[in-house]
């Protein structure tokens, strides 16, 4: 049996209709924000920032540019360090961790503009993301004790294994940065992937991409949460693919959550409409 | 010119060249990873050497003249102790006074560098004078008889030491997963660190083996050039960061290349100019290097993306 779970793999996500905190799919959130808020300076670049995820959601973060989204993820991953409030990881208090610490407890990201390293081959990306799983000190390293061959093969195992669910095995000893765009991005969600998350940040992952090839993600993404059974919580400013596969979203205007819901009640809220469009003149 | 005497230059040449591109292996792999220069590389070659010093001179009375293990004990005792002394020292400068500064302005780390190269000159002359201390080789004064070359065993140690380190080196960057963490934090230091990478343990793992490397440089440097006084670090440590940047500074190959031209030249130089202008003439050729092309022989022109 696989080391990742596998289930049938379903395309269609199941519709919800709940709001945000009840829509749990097991009660229990994987990820909750009370709070939070970061000052730059004197300005709060995110405010009072409230949120739950159910362990197997898909979750968008939504709104115009500078409404501090990404600000939000550098939050949860501690490039940045809140100035208020907590977060939440599966129960887990992660105010005292640093990044590697989040990363290990079960956060994993990608970027807006692609941070792969791009003088590594794919397979070794892949690996780098397994860096905490493979078990392997500097002295067995450098005397290729019998310790290095066995962790070695079973990284290049999970490596392979997971790059050949995307379709992308063959590819593995490629240089990252030979790989046309589509493929570096999904290169990231496989590396973020392999460092075993149980809450996988998005950020733009359709940054750049034509429509078929939205539509190939959208798939992709529902796919990530069907497989290996993790909430996703991605931002996004493709409104085909938010409201296609998110079943809760949030929006942020200037740093504050200014909506929460199901994808139909966000496009018929007269707030969101106003940030996204500007306001209605009277008639 | 005879192709004998050219023959001997050359190999005495590979000799220099392999002790600099090993110091130059130590600057390249912490410029690559910390984006720094470690001028107090240098001093670490010279501590490498007192440690093996004086290990040697400690330990040799303890065994009878002549026999093997007065020939071989000492002397691997000298080199280990002097490796362990110094992974220790590399690892604790880091600690002290690099990692405070790791958000600093490069500029405040590279001040931060000279003054911990200054530090360990000092202290190395309170402890041990300045009074040169004469060297023994590690394996002793005896020539090897090639037809009608000889060969010292020093240099043979030194370039076959250059050889082992390169090879156990570009293996560990290129395959083992403690290399390539090294290799990702040199590409991207916060998409490592989101990745679950330790990015100040890769840091200092990187002090730790570029350290180990100038105690075996500063070893082989003594048994050499056998003087030994508190400033033999900073001469050759200086020649290494050219040899660094001359291959191309943060690529391995490139300080292999870098030090292997670098000593070839030196000694060419000293052999058919002057001996007194050959440092001069080692600088000139890395000027014009560096004019026609200014990442160095094997380093990469980052092209920006617009």
């Amino acid at each position: 049996m696989s080391k990742f779970q596998k289930e049938p793999v379903k395309l269609v996500p199941v519709p919800s209709t709940n709001k945000i905190p009840e829509r749990d799919i097991d009660k229990s959130p994987i990820l909750e924000c009370r709070h939070l808020g970061i000052d730059f300076g004197g300005l709060a670049a995110v405010k009072d920032f409230n949120i739950a995820i159910g362990r197997t959601e898909i979750a968008g973060l939504i709104g115009p540019n500078g409404a501090g989204k990404t600000t939000v993820f550098n939050l949860l991953t501690k490039v940045y360090q809140p100035t208020r409030g907590t977060i939440l990881l599966d129960g887990m208090d992660t105010n005292s961790m640093n990044t590697v610490q989040v990363n290990k407890a079960g956060i994993a990201r990608t970027f807006q503009n692609i941070r792969l390293f791009n003088n590594l081959t794919v397979e070794d990306n892949v690996k780098l993301g397994l860096h905490n799983h493979i078990d392997c000190g500097m002295w067995s390293s450098i005397f290729r004790l019998p310790k290095y061959w066995s962790s070695e093969k079973k990284a290049r195992e999970e490596a392979m294994e997971l790059l050949s669910i995307f379709d992308m095995g063959y590819l593995a000893k490629f240089k990252a940065s030979s790989l046309p765009y589509g493929a570096q991005r999904r290169l990231e969600i496989v590396r973020a992937l392999a460092t075993k998350p149980s809450l996988l940040l998005l950020d733009e992952p359709a940054a750049g991409m034509n429509p078929s090839e939205t539509a190939e993600l959208m798939e992709t993404i529902v796919k990530i949460r069907d497989t290996f059974n993790i909430a996703i919580l991605l931002i996004e400013h493709d409104m085909s693919l938010v409201m296609g596969i998110c079943e809760g979203i949030a929006v942020l205007n200037f740093g504050q959550i200014i909506a929460k819901g199901t994808p139909d009640e966000i496009k018929n809220n007269p707030v969101v409409i106003e940030a996204y469009l500007g306001k209605q003149k009277e008639a | 010119m005879d192709f004998l005497t050219l023959l001997d230059y050359l190999i005495r040449g590979l000799s220099l060249g392999s002790i600099y591109a090993i110091i130059a292996l130590g600057y390249t792999m912490v410029y690559g990873i910390a984006k720094m220069l470690n001028f107090a590389h240098g001093d670490v070659i010279m501590v490498g050497g007192y440690i093996c010093f004086f290990t040697m001179s400690g330990l040799s009375t303890s065994f009878a003249e002549g026999s093997l293990a007065a020939a071989v004990i000492p002397a691997l005792a000298g080199v280990l102790l002097s490796m362990v002394v110094c992974t220790a020292l590399g690892v604790v400068i880091e600690g002290l006074a690099y990692k405070p500064l790791r958000q600093a302005p490069s500029l405040a780390v590279l001040i931060t560098a000279i003054g911990v190269s200054y530090f360990l000159q000092n202290a190395a002359l309170l402890m041990w004078s300045s009074s040169p201390k004469v060297f023994s080789p590690i394996v002793g004064n005896g020539l090897l008889q090639v037809g009608p070359l000889s060969i010292s065993y020093v240099t043979l140690v030194t370039i076959a030491a250059c050889v082992v380190i390169m090879i156990v080196l570009t293996s560990f960057t290129g395959r083992t997963k403690l290399g390539k963490a090294m290799r990702a934090v040199s590409e991207d230091k916060g998409a490592a660190q989101l990745m679950g990478i330790n990015v100040n343990r890769t840091i200092s793992m990187t002090f730790a083996i570029g350290s180990a490397l100038a105690a075996i440089a500063g070893v082989l440097l003594c048994s050499a050039y056998p003087t030994l006084t508190p400033t033999t670090g900073s001469m050759p440590g200086i020649k290494a960061f050219t040899a660094a940047v001359f291959g191309g500074i943060g690529s391995i190959p490139g300080a292999l290349l870098g030090g292997l031209l670098l000593g070839i030249i030196e000694i060419f130089a000293s052999a058919y100019i002057s001996t007194q202008l050959s440092t001069a003439v080692v600088f000139g050729v890395l000027i014009i290097v560096l004019l026609v092309k200014p990442a160095g022989l094997l380093g990469k022109t980052v092209r920006e993306k617009v």
